[in-house]
């Protein structure tokens, strides 16, 4: 028996890239050239589905349950959008100082998260959310305060494509930028560092106890997390051309759990997944109800639970759990 | 193995009057412990003596109310858990701690990774250094792991689990080994393996032991020292620890004189 | 200034009354339930429904909004909450959530989305002032009323806690559920009994608070933060940890309402934060507790 070529080779099948993710991403990529209506919603779906990816980075792979991952959303978004007004109109530089935004909050907000039990880290979590919330709200001068600020308008992305108005520009923006943290934030769990962020997620005791500095990698991944939203929040401001206070509602950060959790968490494909199908439920149940949707994703939450989250979504892992659950 | 002549007189490990109090209670109480280069030392004492607080507080789980711990020649009492064991002193648990969602395999080359310093890294896969993944079919080859490298640790058997647990601290390259009652619970079909493999030890391991099994303690011990609630009643050789009356009287005279078949 | 002190401490009150019973269950069940305000919620609109319905008293109400919750909370624990005890937290709080979701739309579908008002009875309006300036102290009636009722609820609820047989089976059940059960102690019995009561008492808060902090759909998600505070700063191990904290909050968002007006909210989310953070097991623990 070669056990050499057994253990690498085992551990690299694991990051190995499937071609049903290649398939997946040249269908997502077509997906707005195949039905252009709905050039809109694929927008939605994919600035969904990164701020969906960036709560598992904290929730999925390191078991932080955060109730305001909103504030890192709106945060970027604002700072996005505020920067197209106030500096210039360049999308990927106001990318860039979204990011930077929520990121800076992040790694102060990590602190926060390190100590306590899952109680006080909701507490917490839900704390920054309703405070960017207020102090959105405070300075109305500057944010626009209950109405939003309006006319958030964008450049010429990369100085040669236009923000029109059929919006193909807006939407492979979002594919591409998504795509982009996709494949970073893949190699991320892939990695050692990644490794170290599921061992303290099954085990804190034993992961510290292997040597492991839970804390500063606590840090990281959280700062990571709220780098990914903030740049999901950048590219709905700019994508959409206005900010409002609804970025920081708490039912942002809700519904992106949701999102995740119906996805399937820990496996990164899962806020993707999550993204379509809420966004496609929500787009069918708003024109049977409009105003009663929150009934809906309640009732849809309480069966969730009381069914089981792992039952869901993802069939094939039925089979596979005798193996390693990585994705 | 190691060929390097070891000088039996070498203290590698020692604690200095540990003292840890919770409110009113006194759960360890002034314990001294010197660990030589190569030991082989167990702890023994009845259940509640306050042998794993001791651990907890050698590794920095718990911080000592009052006392030193030195780790070969630097005092430690102050640092963070995890620091310790990149100085090379190691524990394993009483009750299993795995991580339950990987495999063996993906275990092992986590901790491997994190040891040789690459728990930073993270654009490389974890699979990337074929140096890992030797250490790792090492370590599997030696803990008997190999058929089920690939299965959920969640979904191994009970005496699996168990030599993972310290395959785990294994990989960490310890110059000190804590094992916390290694064999607990572990069903007679698969002791011997688990025996075996902490008989097979490197012998520069500096090793303490914690066990109530005493067959295993006594064939494997060269020094033991005995607590009796959270205070040391004496140190020796097992010889001397067997033949004492008052370790008689306190601890292998209540029936526990485990003689298993 | 002490008028601004007594309203916190009526506010406190309040929320303690509130807060008390998630306190008690999260400690019992170790489970996170977010939609607590629902059963405030439900206490408050059966009070409403009553008055303007049914022309019922006030005072009466108030019982009846007790009761109401209670076996709202009764039926939803044997029911929907049981099964997920062992569950892990976030679950918990999905759960939860949409329980409130569903609570908050339900009502806004057939009562609709505007505040509600409750019509108090002469005697509770009106307002008494002692003292001289500048310390004068304005004592409105009505939080007067809910001080002491509220005080009276929590010695009642201490005397059952500490002198009562049930009072020991709880306590039992808080330390150590298993061995509790080990004893011979009921623990399902104990767990829905706890859950009712706790839940009734947010109804009777509810009936009591709709005046003082107002009555619309949206109530629990409004309200959550802040017995999710009282809760977090105040302990689970006992009931003096929430009361102080309670107390602590009322009168903290009071003050800062009235003294710091553009940043009230803020001020108390901001020192949550802080305490959280300072000692993340909570204030008031007690030594040896969970």
């Amino acid at each position: 028996m070669n056990l050499q070529i057994n253990a690498h080779a085992s551990l690299l099948k694991q990051s190995r890239l499937k071609w049903l993710e290649v398939l997946f991403w040249l269908l997502a990529f077509a997906a707005p050239l195949l039905s252009p209506s709905h050039v809109l919603i694929i927008n939605e779906i994919a600035i969904v589905a990164l701020f969906a990816v960036s709560l598992d980075i904290i929730l999925g792979y390191t078991g932080i349950v955060s109730l305001g991952h909103a504030a890192f959303f709106g945060l970027g978004g604002y700072a996005a959008a505020l920067f197209a007004k106030l500096v210039m109109p360049d999308p990927l530089v106001g990318l860039a100082v979204g990011i930077g935004a929520a990121a800076l909050l992040g790694l102060l907000a990590s602190f926060t998260i390190l100590r306590g039990s899952d109680l006080t880290r909701l507490m917490v979590t839900l704390g920054l959310g309703l405070i960017m919330m207020e102090i959105a709200n405070k300075l109305g001068w500057l944010t626009g305060g209950a109405d939003g600020l309006q006319g958030v308008v964008m450049g010429p992305l990369l100085g040669r494509f236009e923000f029109d108005l059929s919006g193909l520009t807006a939407v492979y923006y979002s594919l591409s930028v998504l795509l982009v943290f996709f494949i970073l934030l893949r190699r991320v769990i892939h990695s050692p560092f990644g490794g170290t962020l599921m061992a303290i997620r099954d085990n804190r005791l034993r992961a510290m106890a292997i040597g492991i500095p839970v804390n500063e990698r606590l840090i990281v991944a959280y700062t990571l997390s709220a780098a990914v939203a903030g740049a999901a929040g950048a590219l709905m401001t700019q994508t959409t051309g206005f900010a409002s206070l609804d970025l920081f509602e708490f039912h942002r950060s809700a519904d992106v759990m949701l999102i995740l959790v119906v996805g399937g968490t820990g496996w990164l494909y899962g806020g993707v997944a999550g993204a379509i199908v809420f966004k496609l439920m929500q787009d069918f149940l708003s024109s049977i109800t409009p105003q009663y949707w929150m009934f809906w994703i309640g009732l849809f939450l309480v069966v969730l639970v009381l069914v089981g989250r792992d039952r869901l979504i993802r069939p094939w892992t039925w089979w596979r759990s005798a193996r390693g659950g990585q994705s | 193995m190691s060929t390097v002549a070891i000088n039996p007189g070498e203290t590698v490990l020692s604690a200095q009057g540990l003292e840890m109090r919770f409110g009113g209670i006194v759960a360890t109480n002034k314990v001294s412990l010197d660990l030589k280069k190569g030991a082989r030392h167990a702890l023994i004492g009845p259940n509640g003596a306050g042998k794993t607080t001791f651990i907890n507080l050698l590794t920095g789980v718990l911080q000592p109310t009052a006392g030193r711990i030195v780790l070969d020649g630097e005092d430690i009492t102050t640092l963070a858990p995890n620091e310790r064991v990149g100085r090379g002193m190691v524990r394993t648990f009483q009750i299993n701690q795995l991580f339950d969602t990987m495999t063996p395999l993906q275990t092992l080359a986590l901790v491997v990774s994190q040891h040789v310093g690459l728990g930073r890294k993270w654009w490389p896969s974890l699979g990337h250094s074929a140096a890992v993944a030797r250490r790792c079919e090492e370590l599997l080859t030696q803990f008997h792991l190999t058929e089920v490298m690939n299965q959920r640790t969640s979904q191994l058997a009970y005496g699996k689990r168990r030599l993972l647990e310290i395959a785990i601290a294994l990989a960490c390259e310890p110059r000190v080994l804590l094992l916390d009652e290694p064999v607990a619970g572990v069903p007679a079909g698969e002791r011997e393996e688990l025996l075996q493999t902490v008989a097979a030890l490197p012998a520069d391991v500096s090793v303490l032991l914690i066990e109530h099994d005493m067959d295993l303690v006594f064939s494997f011990a060269t020094r033991m020292t005995v607590l009796v609630n959270g205070t040391l009643l004496t140190e020796g050789t097992p010889d001397e620890i067997a033949a004492n009356p008052e370790v008689k009287a306190v601890y292998l005279g209540h029936g526990e004189d485990a003689h298993h078949d | 200034m002490l008028t601004i002190l007594f309203d916190g401490v009526a506010y406190g009150m309040l929320l303690f009354i509130l807060a008390v019973g998630l306190a008690v269950t999260m400690g019992l069940m170790n489970f996170i339930n977010l939609a607590h305000g629902a059963f405030a919620m439900a206490g408050g609109y059966i009070t409403v429904l009553l008055m303007q319905r049914f022309g019922l008293p006030f005072l009466i109400c108030l019982p009846l909004a007790f009761l109401g919750s209670a076996l709202l909370g009764a039926l939803l624990e044997r029911t929907l909450y049981r099964p997920l005890y062992n569950k892990p937290h976030l679950d918990q709080v999905l759960f939860s959530i949409g329980l409130v979701f569903m609570a908050v739309a339900s009502v806004d579908y057939f009562l609709g989305s505007s505040p509600q008002n409750v019509q108090l009875p002469e005697w509770l309006k009106g307002r008494t002032e002692i003292g001289t300036d500048p310390f004068v102290l304005g004592m409105g009636h009505y939080r007067l009323f809910i001080i002491a009722v509220c005080a009276a609820l929590t010695v009642a609820l201490q005397y059952v806690l500490t002198k009562t047989r049930f009072g020991s089976r709880l306590r039992a059940s808080v330390d150590d559920q298993r061995v509790a059960a080990g004893l011979g102690i009921n623990v399902n019995l104990v767990f829905l009994s706890t859950f009712a009561v706790g839940s009734g008492l947010a109804g009777l808060g509810g009936a009591l608070g709709a005046e003082v902090l107002g009555l619309d759909p949206t109530f629990p998600l409004k309200f959550m933060v802040y017995f999710l505070i009282v809760v977090a700063v105040g302990g689970t191990s006992s009931i003096t940890g929430p009361l102080l904290a309670a107390l602590l909050l009322g009168i903290a968002d009071v003050a800062g309402k009235y003294y710091i007006p553009d940043f009230g909210a803020f001020i108390v989310y901001s020192l949550m934060i802080v305490l959280l953070i300072w000692r993340p097991q909570g204030l008031f623990v007690r030594k040896g507790g969970k």
